[in-house]
């Protein structure tokens, strides 16, 4: 995916005046905020499991090439096998790879994020493989062309009616007088057009929620099942997952539950939940007869050492996001890359980088809502912050100073923002302009193209290549 | 098959490993991640999954209620072909059901109703009805667990319109962790079946503007049959 990250205002401020997307947007706050809400309220100890499941996360980091050793073996020994991506491209080739072996025509997706974050859909086109996804949102976005808004909702931007007409454009061999106008109408008409896709698909690709270390086994949860169709009924089943979804033990695995489905869509649990364990087994009369695992990088091992590490606990359930109100001011487009609300504001930079994704960290009121409903209790505007300085110790205080202005300016201008923005930024702004130094040259200008082909900080730690920059400044 | 496999695996580790400041043979951390591996260990349990038998088959059947299944009790299994016979009537649904080679379920006496035409093996897809076994029901969040094999395919949980599941009062049980102190029981250490399905409700999307919305791919409506005895 293309990133339009660094344009974050110019998108923004047309998101603002999007009327469609506003009356969209209007349904977050509706569905989400509120569910979440009734959910912790009927779970006593939901707070104290968020401590655990903090806690549980950062002994896996500390521990994560154990566990990922653990696992490897333990998938090995039930009869499936796990390919280690370094990079976005590496994993990538490995899925066309698996793909080609199994002569595959088409290839039926449940909902992964990371399958975003590495553009497969575009590869597998490019080699002549259809992938489908299969997710009601995802085949919403899938048709039109985007990327996903929200990462459990992708397609919380949208409209009945805008859907009705994607219905309408695609579904030819439909009759014309049929009815579209309620969502339940909508619905069944995907539900039985994917139906067959499913059946006919020669290969099934899913994300995973974790990965249990203890029994090698994948772990989806779902509301829709279409996560357990794909990998249930293809020969073969792709699981492309990031390292740090390791867990220990099922023991480990309940604590997130517990808190994931409550965090994202306010459920006690979400419909479906799977634990998947190796192929096919002597006797099953269903089940993939081959199970893969990519396990990707992509630059995660290298935030491991530094300050961001706290980041690697998240478990995307996208609480932060629907508490935030620049998100719910903007959508998720706004933000230009895979990840959007507070987790991508810290993410994005780590992933393709702070050159091109300086905006997101911004992109902020500080109201701190993020971190106080996070079940990982990540601490994310104080990692934005960080952003900023590192962003602000890079980009000379002159144009640093600009920059908080406008951004001020900006937000000032918007008051469904403006309420919270203010206070925030002005001591911002009055640090920035203590500073003194030489506006040298443009920040954010660099022309990042395919940023899925520049995984994270290669080799180097931010730090570390912002030290080297201002080295390299000092002597010139 | 992937272009350089032991050279991304020793790579990766190589450099979680750097980042992490550790090594390889780190034999005190080796120790302590076997240990938590094997000991099973329960982090924080609900208070609510303590109770009763009766209490948790209660709070079992309303959480699935409110997660829009339907749920019977049944005094006995002979009660259940009839049951389920009326239950397609009511709800103008053909008398046809789809069901594996479970043994609690084969021993049901389905000459009971008649015209309950019944099928064995895995769904391709167009069954109107499946019918399964769960092995445990979790009253904390009222989950079906349903486990993979011959004695009930998965397919049966996912491709027809409705899903009938019984349980037996019995093994209902509290918490999560209840299932794997089973699974390990029968499965052995560090061993699963190939799928465990968590299963709480009909399928459901939201995905157009946050309108929950019955039957996005997988059943429209789960029918849970709890017997008593
Ligand atoms: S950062 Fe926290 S709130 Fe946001 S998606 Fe991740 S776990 Fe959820």
């Amino acid at each position: 995916m293309q990133s339009t990250a660094h344009a974050f205002k110019g998108n923004a401020a047309r998101a603002l005046e999007d009327r469609q997307l506003q009356e969209a947007l209007a349904n977050v706050p509706k569905g989400f905020v509120g569910k979440r809400a009734e959910a912790r309220a009927r779970l006593p100890e939901f707070d104290a499991l968020r401590d655990q499941a903090r806690d549980l996360k950062n002994h896996v980091l500390a521990n994560l090439d154990l566990y990922l050793e653990e696992y490897e073996r333990k998938v090995f020994e039930v009869g499936g096998k796990v390919h280690w991506a370094a990079s976005a491209g590496d994993a990538r080739e490995i899925v066309l790879s698996i793909c080609r072996e199994a002569g595959a025509k088409t290839v039926v997706k449940g909902k992964s994020m990371i399958t975003e974050e590495i553009g497969l859909n575009d590869h597998l086109e490019g080699a002549g493989i259809e992938p489908i996804e299969t997710d009601l949102g995802e085949y919403l976005i899938q048709i039109r062309g985007e990327a996903p808004s929200h990462i459990i909702a992708p397609a919380v931007h949208l409209t009945k009616e805008q859907v009705e007409a994607d219905f309408r454009r695609l579904h030819r061999d439909l009759p014309e007088d049929r009815r579209l106008e309620e969502v339940d109408e909508l619905v069944a008409e995907a539900r039985s057009v994917l139906r067959d896709k499913f059946l006919a698909a020669d290969v099934g690709i899913t994300g995973a929620n974790m990965l249990i270390a203890e029994t090698g086994s994948s772990v989806i949860v779902t509301n829709e099942g279409n996560g357990d169709l794909s990998q249930t009924l293809a020969k073969v089943h792709i699981v492309v997952a990031s390292l740090e979804k390791v867990v220990p033990t099922l023991e480990d695995a309940c604590t997130i539950l517990r808190i994931l489905a409550r965090s994202a869509t306010g459920q006690e649990c979400s419909t479906y939940t799977t634990f998947s364990t190796g192929p096919r087994r002597a006797g099953d009369p269903d089940g993939p007869e081959a199970y893969h695992v990519v396990l990707l990088d992509n630059g995660r091992s290298e935030l491991l050492g530094t300050d961001f590490r706290e980041v690697l606990r998240c478990i995307r359930c996208g609480a932060c996001m629907n508490h935030c109100p620049v998100y719910q001011a903007v959508g998720g487009h706004a933000y230009g890359w895979v990840y959007p609300g507070p987790i991508g504001s810290v993410l994005t930079p780590s992933l393709i980088g702070v050159e091109e994704a300086g905006p997101l960290p911004n992109a902020s009121t500080f109201c701190g809502r993020c971190e106080a409903v996070c079940p990982m209790r990540i601490p994310l505007p104080g990692l934005m912050r960080k952003w900023r300085e590192l962003e602000f110790e890079k980009v000379p205080p002159p144009f640093a100073q600009r920059f908080a202005l406008k951004s001020w300016a900006w937000f000032a201008r918007h008051p469904r923002l403006y309420q919270f923005a203010s206070g925030l930024v002005i001591p911002v702004v009055a640090r920035m302009a203590g500073k003194k130094g030489a506006f040298n040259k443009l920040p954010f200008g660099n022309g990042w193209t395919r940023h899925r082909d520049f995984p994270a900080p290669q080799g180097r730690t931010f730090h570390q290549q912002w030290r080297n920059q201002k080295r390299r400044r000092a002597r010139s | 098959m992937s272009p350089h496999p032991r050279d991304g695996r020793d790579a990766i580790l190589g450099r979680v490993r750097r980042a992490l400041g550790v090594g390889a043979e780190d034999a005190e951390r080796r120790v302590a991640i076997q240990k938590r591996l094997y000991d099973h260990v329960r982090n924080l349990v609900p208070a609510r999954t303590k109770g009763s038998a009766d209490d948790l088959i209660k709070q079992f059947k309303e959480m699935l209620e409110s997660q829009s299944a339907k749920v019977s009790e049944v005094g006995t299994a002979d009660e259940i072909p009839e049951l389920i016979a009326k239950e397609l009537r009511d709800n103008n649904l053909p008398s046809r059901l789809r069901m594996g080679d479970d043994g609690f379920l084969v021993e049901i006496d389905w000459d009971r109703a008649p015209t309950l035409e019944i099928e064995r093996g895995r769904s391709d897809g167009h069954d109107p009805v499946g019918l399964s076994h769960a092995l445990v029901g979790v009253s904390e969040t009222g989950t079906l667990i349903l486990i993979s094999g011959a004695d009930n395919p998965t397919t049966l949980n996912f491709l027809p319109e409705t899903h009938i599941v019984v349980v037996r009062a019995e093994d209902i049980v509290g918490p999560y962790e209840d299932v794997w102190e089973r699974l390990r029981e029968t499965y052995g250490e560090r061993a699963m079946p190939r799928a465990v399905n968590m299963i709480a409700g009909p399928s459901r999307t939201g995905d157009i503007e946050q309108t929950i919305v019955m039957g996005a791919h997988g059943p429209r409506r789960v029918h849970v049959i709890v017997v008593e005895e």
